[in-house]
């Protein structure tokens, strides 16, 4: 299939607990992101959600190679990158860049935008010989809406949707294939995220780019991702194309996390689907034997503890959902 | 306990059969060294017992330098109301002194914040917190103070309430740390709570566990709240009416249903095509052009105008549009609203 452009297989990271400080000992271990299979094809969108915690941006850090797997692998255009070392994993990370949530601290503050576009050639000399940077950092200034006679300001000299657009940029500067966008518009102001989400998308389609966009949005997504992936506690509960995920969810997390975000039309107003979830969040260091949604679950069962549900097609889902019980229900619209 | 609700009672002017909260001409401004910033330039509205009044706008708006002059906990300096009054019970709060002021704040007007570890004290457990409240706003016993203390972290649905009393902020989670602070607002019996965005840091779960405690709250207690928010998801789920602020001001105010409906003021019309919908896929998102104004520099006339879809020279020439009248209990700060509020 070389229409995949970024797979992974069984990917996992722990992150150690220690006790103790000159004599280390590990006493267990935070399970951020605990054995996630994805594939993004070339000019799609993959969107992933979930809530804070569940290991969105360990998930992120390990695509585009900031953290080391635990286990698993990271395949893009078909080369481990788990595997690779020295000058041929440097030129594989070329085809992957990312996008980050905060444009206020992602940014150096002490270099000129000009610098932190550029910043990436510097790493791979090989994209854009160096007299013709200047040239191609006002290029990019350009493309992301934003005046190329700027190039010399510094970040605080711009507000926080023209520091996404600057982010966007030097993601753009090493002509990827794969964005990785980690909540690149939940620090915007709504008007603002109109600005960046028609960006991004314009983008994609001018470059032919592939993302993965992560967001805790489900709106945000519905409206710019191809298919979604929805995680818990370090794993992938659901996956499906944009139908199959909003108007046919069959995890219960899915269903619950649908009915709690609300909708801008106070018709609907009591008239959908409520799903009140008890509790909180289990910790990642320690979660729930089986199912990891049980302990919230409405429908659990002693099957539940026992047996963990894999991701995969059922009887009563047409689509991949990691729950014994899974069922379509519509929580979105008026019933 | 009467006779501390008859001190209370003692506020001169006090008219029990007054409107609970009006808030008129509002104005507010920042004297710093980059110049004056004009944060607040004219709010308006007003709040009955059991409504919820929603105030919408982006950041820097001037919602929550509003709140803040409601309830007397201005920053100042550099921050100072130069005009206009705030009326609870047809008292104007901006005329008390002081020790007065405090003795309102902490009976009659309760807030609660985003951030409520900021708000709660870290050094002492939840339930000391609030028996102090019981003590000495009450003078309740020890005894009994514990005991209303668990009783009201009870109501807010604090699992295990009687064993978590001894717990400090910080061994809360987020959401419970948020109903902890609700708690604390709510121990007095206010009239009015102001809520400045209370969900914005909490995941849509957990936003949908406090704003059904909040909502069942208020109806118990007949409340007036104030849900301060940029989410046009939440508006529509709880708001009576709706006051928009755009630059210190409120542009549109309408009930919920109307607004939603057939928006008369281009700033809300704009906003409201600019969010995607969880409900329907492939809609283009519409852009307002440009950011809202620095506040040392709000644009002549009009403060939209430069952002605005329908501006023509009138809104850049005559002094700022006032408040038409666009329905009974609806106004909109356009020139032009009937062409807004018409066009579809
Ligand atoms: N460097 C780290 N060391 C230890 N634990 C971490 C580290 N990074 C993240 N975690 C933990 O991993 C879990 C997943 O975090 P994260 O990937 O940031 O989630 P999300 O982006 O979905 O909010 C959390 O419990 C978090 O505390
Ligand atoms: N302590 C302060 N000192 C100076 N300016 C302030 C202060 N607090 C608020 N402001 C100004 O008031 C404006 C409105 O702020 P605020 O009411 O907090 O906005 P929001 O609508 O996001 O709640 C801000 O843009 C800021 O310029
Ligand atoms: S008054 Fe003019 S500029 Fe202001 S909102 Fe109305 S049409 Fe736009
Ligand atoms: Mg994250
Ligand atoms: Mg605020």
């Amino acid at each position: 299939m070389s229409d995949v452009v970024l797979e992974t297989k069984g990917l996992v990271k722990h992150f150690p607990i220690t006790q103790g400080i000159v004599f280390k000992t590990r006493v267990g271990a935070v399970r951020a992101v605990d054995g996630v299979d994805l594939q993004l094809r070339r000019g799609e969108t993959l969107g992933v959600v979930g809530e804070s915690g569940c290991g969105k941006s360990t998930l992120a850090k390990l695509l585009v190679g900031l953290e080391k797997p635990t286990a698993g692998s990271v395949q893009v255009r078909n080369e481990d990158m788990v595997r690779l070392r020295g000058g041929a994993l440097r030129r594989a990370r070329r085809h992957i860049q990312m996008v980050l949530q905060d444009p206020y601290t992602s940014l150096n503050p002490r270099m000129t935008v000009g610098d932190i576009i550029g910043e990436p050639f510097e790493i791979h000399p090989e994209v854009t010989p160096r007299k013709g940077r200047e040239k191609a950092v006002q290029d990019l200034l350009d493309t992301v809406g934003l005046d190329p006679g700027h190039i010399n300001r510094y970040p605080h000299q711009f507000s926080g949707g023209q520091r996404q657009r600057i982010g966007i940029a030097r993601a753009l500067a090493l002509k990827p294939e794969i964005i990785v966008c980690d909540e690149p518009v939940s620090a915007l102001d709504v008007s603002i995220q109109a600005q960046v989400i028609n960006l991004l998308e314009s983008l994609q389609d001018e470059f032919g780019l592939s993302y993965i966009f992560i967001a805790h949005d489900l709106s945000v997504v519905r409206h710019i991702a191809d298919r979604v992936a929805v995680m818990y506690l370090g794993k992938v509960v659901e996956t499906g194309n944009d139908e199959q995920i909003y108007e046919q969810p069959t995890h219960p997390y899915t269903q619950a996390l649908l009915s709690a975000v609300p909708v801008p039309d106070p018709r609907l107003r009591g008239r959908r689907d409520q799903i009140v979830l008890e509790g909180d969040v289990p910790s990642p260091a320690n979660p729930p034997s089986g199912c990891r949604f049980r302990t919230r679950c409405w429908k659990a069962e002693d099957i539940c503890a026992e047996e963990e549900p894999l991701l995969q097609i059922r009887e009563s889902s047409a689509h991949p959902s990691a729950c014994h019980f899974a069922r379509p229900r519509d929580v979105l619209h008026a019933s | 306990m009467t006779d501390i609700q008859a001190q209370i009672d003692v506020l001169p002017g006090l008219d029990p059969g007054a409107q609970l909260l009006e808030v008129n001409d509002l104005h507010v401004e920042f004297r710093t060294r980059d110049g004056v910033s004009h944060a607040v330039n004219g709010a308006n509205f007003r709040l009955e017992p059991g409504e919820t009044l929603a105030i919408l706008g982006e950041s820097g708006c001037g919602k929550s330098v509003t709140a803040q002059a409601i309830m007397g906990i201005l920053d100042s300096p550099p921050g100072y109301v130069t005009r206009g009054e705030v009326k609870y019970r047809g008292v104007d709060l901006l005329q008390l002194k002081e020790a007065e002021r405090r003795k309102v704040r902490a009976n009659r007007i309760a807030m609660i914040f985003q951030d409520a570890l900021s708000a709660l004290n870290p050094v002492f457990s939840v339930g000391f917190q609030l028996a102090e409240l019981f003590r000495k706003h009450r003078g309740m016993s020890r005894q009994d103070a514990k005991k209303r203390s668990i009783e009201l972290l009870d109501q807010v649905r604090i699992p295990a309430a009687r064993e978590r009393i001894g717990d400090y902020p910080h061994q809360f989670s987020g959401g419970m740390r948020q109903r902890v602070m609700i708690a604390m607002a709510l121990a007095l019996d206010p009239e009015i709570l102001i809520a400045d965005e209370p969900t914005t840091a909490l995941d849509v779960t957990v936003q949908a566990q406090i704003m059904g405690l909040l909502a069942e709250l208020q109806r118990e207690r007949d409340m007036g709240l104030i849900l301060i928010t940029h989410d046009m998801g939440v508006v529509a789920d709880v708001a009576d009416r709706i006051s928009v602020m755009y630059a210190g001001k409120v542009v549109e105010e309408a009930p919920v249903y109307d607004i939603y409906a057939r928006p008369a003021h281009p700033y809300t019309k704009a906003l409201l095509s600019s969010i995607p919908r969880l409900d329907m896929k492939g809609q283009q998102l519409s852009v307002i052009k440009g950011l809202p104004p620095a506040l040392n520099a709000i644009p002549a006339g009009c403060a939209f105008h430069p952002r605005c879809a329908y501006a023509r020279d009138q809104c850049r020439q005559d002094p700022p549009p006032p408040a038409y009248d666009v329905a009974l209990g609806r106004t909109a700060r356009c020139h032009f609203w009937r062409e807004v509020i018409g066009d579809e």
